[in-house]
């Protein structure tokens, strides 16, 4: 603290300050942290962005999709016999199989959530030809109605943290450990966020999708089922958010709340606008961009701005890229 | 023990050096925790109260955000007019309870509904400082007299009011009195300060600094409902303090000692009140058995009667505030059995009432703060928080 | 489009009723007006039974809050009904408008104090100011990229509250209030008792109606529909869009702000906690529920959002479920709102179709809004 300089504007202000030792000095260390939070926002940027580019609907539930695969995930842990408290001491063998059938879990319980607000909440609004606008207040009473649901269910309460995996360093780069839940974490978002960019860029299905993205009526001439293709659409982003949701209890095993899902919700989209909606690799590009800066800022200017320092990043780059970081892709750019 | 007896109308530089309390020497060793006291005051009192037609409050949060909170005091209260009613026949007191959310707006419309109910002769509540500075004026001019049994604000006492009671030392008390814990008795010259961006927070991180002076090497904040510290961890790991102050509630103060565990800070986590529930430890996982609480609260251990009706009632151990909450009541429900059928009356009652509760002695000055302020520090044994030593 | 049959099978009752009040002289529209009006002064004093939030919430303090969001939902609609400019920020205003009144009014503050019906026009100003200042950067963005710009700025208001110099959470006390004592020497306006502040908040609705309603069918009001339907064609046939849609923002921001400085001086209290994405999308569902673009309906959208949760406080823990389930099953059920928009676009409008055709105006009884495919968007 001897070295600490820390700059302050002016005299007897004490709410903003510049400190650039902090940033240098934990530099490495908020880009690691940065990168391994940007891949869940990235892996739930993901769902926003298909259905947008799919519907043009900002998808406001799907933070509560996100949610329900956390509980999916923590009470997969619970019915394999654990309880809250200490980590337990797992065999590597015996970890990779739970973690593998909570990611199940998660990934199951969150896609199906998601088809199943499709069908209940958007596809009759479609058959009625709902404007956008209307579309936004369904996702908005839907998501309503899921943390209801899960705060009825479970209490205002988060629940209690179960632990299977204690992050370990596992090797260190610029002085900065690197844990194997960090590892963990961002190799199966880039392994994920590779399978369905390739999933939507090379198969048949994903071209359908590209098709109603880029013109939902001439697709459905020229043969396309549309219905199915937006079922497919949230199915994908609902085992996506799913897969974050694992992710992210192991990173935070206190997670499991029903409200903790809004703002993750809100910095995952912030993310994707951030890329350029629509665009698979935007999402990803995005999202490790808000996880990384997030922290910086917070360590430069102190935690009343790390949210902030997002929000402030998102205006300014859609000032000057009005479409995003790599603009608007999927189908193509519709202005 | 409590040679605490600070005067209380801003009482923070007459805590940190009136204390001679007998903890000093006990470094982090076991202190023994009051025994029920023999003379505390009983709901049940001698069951031949007789009354018709009184009420009491508990307007507070009840499904709002900090529910566990707010619910801890209900059932505190609740426990109280059961235990009053079952013994005193010709007595039935009605609890009423009114939901403010927690927050000023909601509180602003619920209030008045309290205040016109004339059955209600006195309220425990309000639990939070901000819905109390937006509701105090309403309930003075009514003159209807609460007992709040958990806000900390110390400004709250100083707006005249003549109806407001605290049930437990302000952060003017608390703060100093954890700033001792952490210089004596866990010998700390380093203290990081990280406060959460609630008033409680902030106003209890404010009185910590104040007492610690120097010692106090850094400070960081983070917001209410954050789940990743990393930025204010990696901060805190290159300051390399001996112990962090956290000044905030269980809901994030969980996951940020557990992200400080699994980053090897060694340095010892002490947190106040709104930390000090079984909640923390469940979620603090790994990094519990490094934690220490400080608390404006007697401990509840000994307190077998209350604790088993509490469980009974609520189907949960007490949490923090239920014995405050239940002490409060019973001071209404005395009040009551005495024959008191009007507000002015409760107010007087309140005003010169002198008696020992399960927590503390009750015992107003003029701006309705205790005369009397016990605060224990408390750590994680065996999964449980349990007792440590008195530190003002 | 299926448009058509939904619209147009459905509320066929509410048509001839519409059609009816349509082909009234502007009399006999007063004659109902006026009694209405007086009923809806009157309401907080009448406390009728079945309407009553009591025991669990003072009623004229609820009237309050449903007058309250009918403000803002007048200003909300001014930008998205009006306009069709999505703005998920609106709160970002509403919180500076309360603000304002805190800082220039609360003895917490270190500002000069003002008088709070100096402080009231004073809000209007500043968040106008805020509206310009927002607007001229971020609308040359499009739907939904507005959207979430302005949900970016609303949370960043939201933040920057917590910052010491606006006190966050332990907020400013003693927000001021207009003058005036009663007969028993408490304050006309204070915060125990909601009808003042009631009717002072209904004048003002009527006020910023009478003013709105002018814009509208006035030159910017049809530039407004003009941008609303397509901002493209607008743009070429000569209509300034952008200058326009800054109108928009400002105006309803001004309003947003007026409603915020009301709020702060009712609960004589304003700190950070009420300012959040939740209650923006609150305000965002009065309108749409409503009737985006309808006025009428829009009074009406807001009063359910902010009427019903208090009303039923007795299902305390269900009651944002049933909350979000209402929203999902009326907008299946009917997406335009519970009144579709109408547009009278031309002034003196009822002269001119009596002089033209011979019989009264056919206003066109649904919003091009709700008429548009789903792609639409505005983009």
């Amino acid at each position: 603290m001897n070295h600490q300089v820390v700059t302050y504007l002016a005299e007897g202000v004490d709410w903003i300050r510049f400190d650039v030792d902090a940033l240098l000095g934990q530099f490495w260390n908020n880009t690691i942290e940065g990168l391994s939070q940007g891949s869940i926002y990235a892996l739930v940027a993901l769902g926003y962005t298909l259905v947008y580019g799919v519907l043009r609907l900002i998808n406001f539930a799907h933070s509560e999709v996100f949610v329900f695969g956390v509980f999916a995930a923590y009470f997969t842990f619970y019915g394999l016999g654990f309880r809250p408290g200490p980590t337990v001491t797992l065999g590597i063998g015996e970890l990779i199989l739970f973690l593998l059938l909570a990611l199940i879990a998660a990934m199951a319980v969150s896609g199906a959530t998601a088809v199943v607000l499709e069908r209940v909440a958007y596809r009759p609004l479609r058959r009625r030809n709902a404007p956008s606008l209307v579309f936004l207040i369904t996702a908005i009473g839907a998501s309503f109605v899921m943390q209801q649901v899960l705060f009825i269910w479970r209490g205002g309460n988060a629940e209690q943290a179960i632990r299977l995996l204690r992050p370990e360093p596992v090797f260190t780069v610029f002085n900065t450990a690197v844990t194997n839940i960090q590892i963990i974490t961002v190799l199966a978002a880039l392994v994920l966020l590779v399978v369905a960019d390739t999933f939507i860029n090379r198969t048949r299905l994903g071209r359908g999708i590209r098709a109603v993205a880029q013109d939902p009526d001439t697709a459905t001439l020229m043969g396309v089922n549309k219905e199915r293709v937006i079922m497919i659409t949230f199915l994908v982003g609902g085992l996506l958010a799913g897969a974050a949701a694992l992710f992210y209890l192991m990173k935070i095993p206190q997670g499991a709340s029903y409200q903790g899902g809004f703002l993750l919700g809100i910095k995952a989209f912030t993310a994707a606008v951030l890329g350029g909606i629509g665009n698979l690799r935007g999402a990803l590009l995005g999202g490790l961009l808000l996880g990384v800066v997030e922290n910086y800022g917070q360590s430069l200017f102190g935690g009343d701005w790390r949210d902030i320092v997002a929000f402030v990043l998102l205006i300014v780059i859609l000032m000057f890229r009005p479409t995003g970081i790599l603009g608007e892709s999927l189908g193509k750019a519709r202005v | 023990m409590l040679a605490a007896a600070t005067s209380l109308v801003l009482g923070a530089c007459a805590a940190r050096t009136d204390t001679a309390s007998g903890g000093d020497t006990a470094g982090t060793g076991n202190a023994s925790a009051p025994d029920k006291p023999a003379d505390a005051a009983d709901p049940r009192g001698d069951g031949t109260a007789k009354c018709s037609g009184a009420a009491i409050a508990y307007a507070g949060t009840i499904n709002g955000a900090n529910a566990a909170l707010g619910l801890n005091i209900l059932y505190g209260v609740q426990l109280a007019v059961n235990q009053h009613n079952e013994a005193n026949k010709d007595c039935q007191v009605e609890l009423k309870q009114f939901d403010t959310e927690g927050t000023p707006d909601r509180a602003t419309g619920v209030v008045p509904q309290v205040v016109n109910d004339s059955a209600i002769l006195g309220v425990v509540g309000l639990p939070f400082s901000g819905e109390s500075k937006a509701t105090g004026d309403v309930f003075n001019q009514a003159g209807l007299v609460t007992i709040t049994p958990s806000a900390t604000n110390p400004e709250l006492t100083t707006h005249g009011w003549k109806t407001f009671f605290r049930a437990l030392g302000n952060d003017a008390v608390q703060g100093p009195a954890a700033a001792k814990f952490l210089t004596d008795n866990l010998k700390a010259t380093k203290v990081c300060v990280i406060k959460d961006d609630s008033e409680y927070g902030t106003g209890l991180a404010n009185a910590v600094v104040q007492a610690l002076g120097d010692k106090a090497s850094c400070q960081e904040s983070v917001k209410t409902k954050q789940t990743d510290f990393a930025a204010v961890v990696g901060k805190v790991q290159s300051e390399n303090p001996d112990a962090i102050f956290y000044a905030g509630y269980y809901q994030e103060a969980a996951p940020f000692a557990q992200q400080l565990f699994d980053k090897g800070v060694q340095a010892k986590f002490v947190a106040p009140d709104g930390v000090k529930d079984e909640e923390f430890v469940k979620g603090a996982g790994d990094a519990a058995p490094n934690s220490f609480f400080t608390c404006p609260c007697v401990p509840a251990d000994a307190f077998t009667d209350f604790t088993n009706g509490y469980k009974q009632l609520a189907n949960r151990e007490p949490g923090t505030y239920s014995p405050e909450g239940y002490d409060a009541a019973t001071i209404l429900l005395k009040g009551i059995d005495k024959g008191i059928t009007d507000r002015a009356g409760m107010l007087d009652f309140v005003r010169n009432y002198d008696g020992q509760g399960l927590t503390k002695r009750f015992k107003w000055d003029a701006n309705g703060e205790l005369t009397q302020t016990p605060v224990w520090s408390y750590k994680v044994d065996g999964g449980k928080i349990v007792k440590n030593v008195e530190i003002g | 489009m299926s448009t058509q049959e939904t619209t147009t099978g459905g509320p066929s009752r509410l048509q001839q009723w519409r059609d009816r009040w349509n082909g009234m002289s502007r009399f006999q529209q007063w004659a109902f007006l006026v009694p209405l009006v007086l009923l809806i002064y009157a309401l907080p004093v009448l406390n009728p039974p079945i309407l009553s939030t009591e025991p669990g919430y003072t009623f004229s303090i609820a009237m309050f809050e449903v007058a309250r969001y009918a403000l803002v939902a007048i200003g909300l609609n001014v930008v998205v009904g009006q306009a069709g400019l999505l703005d998920l920020g609106y709160i970002g205003f509403f919180a500076i408008g309360a603000y304002v009144a805190a800082l220039f009014t609360s003895p917490d503050s270190e500002l000069a104090k003002l008088p709070y019906l100096v402080v009231l026009p004073l809000a209007v100003l500043v968040t106008m100011v805020f509206g310009v200042l927002l607007g001229s950067p971020t609308l040359r963005l499009r739907g939904d990229y507005l959207a979430i710009v302005t949900l970016g700025f609303g949370e960043i208001v939201r933040l920057l509250a917590d910052l010491s110099p606006l006190r966050g959470n332990a907020g400013f006390q003693g927000v001021g209030q207009p003058p005036g004592t009663r007969a028993d020497g408490q304050d006309v306006f204070n915060t125990s008792d909601g009808t003042p502040w009631y009717w002072l908040t209904v004048t003002l609705i009527i006020v910023v109606l009478m003013l709105v309603g002018n814009l509208e069918r006035s030159r910017v009001g049809r530039a407004w529909v003009a941008i609303r339907e397509d901002e493209d064609a607008a743009e070429i046939m000569g209509v300034p869009t952008f200058r326009f849609k800054l109108w928009a923002f400002a105006i309803g921001a001004a309003i947003g702000g007026l409603s915020g400085a009301l709020y702060a001086g009712q609960i004589g209290f304003v700190n950070n906690q009420r300012f959040d994405v939740v209650t923006s999308v609150l305000f965002l569902a009065a309108v749409v529920l409503g009737g985006s673009g309808n006025k009428v309906g829009v009074l009406l959208g807001a009063t359910v959002i902010a009427y019903v949760p208090l009303r039923f406080q007795s299902l305390y823990e269900y009651r944002y479920l049933i909350f979000g389930l209402a929203l999902i099953i009326l907008m299946i059920f009917r997406p335009q709102g519970l009144l579709g928009a109408r547009q009278r676009l031309l002034a003196y409008g009822r002269e001119a179709y009596r002089r033209l055709i011979g019989r009264p105006e056919q206003v066109s009884s649904d919003s091009a809004l709700a008429a548009e495919p789903v792609k639409g968007a505005g983009s």
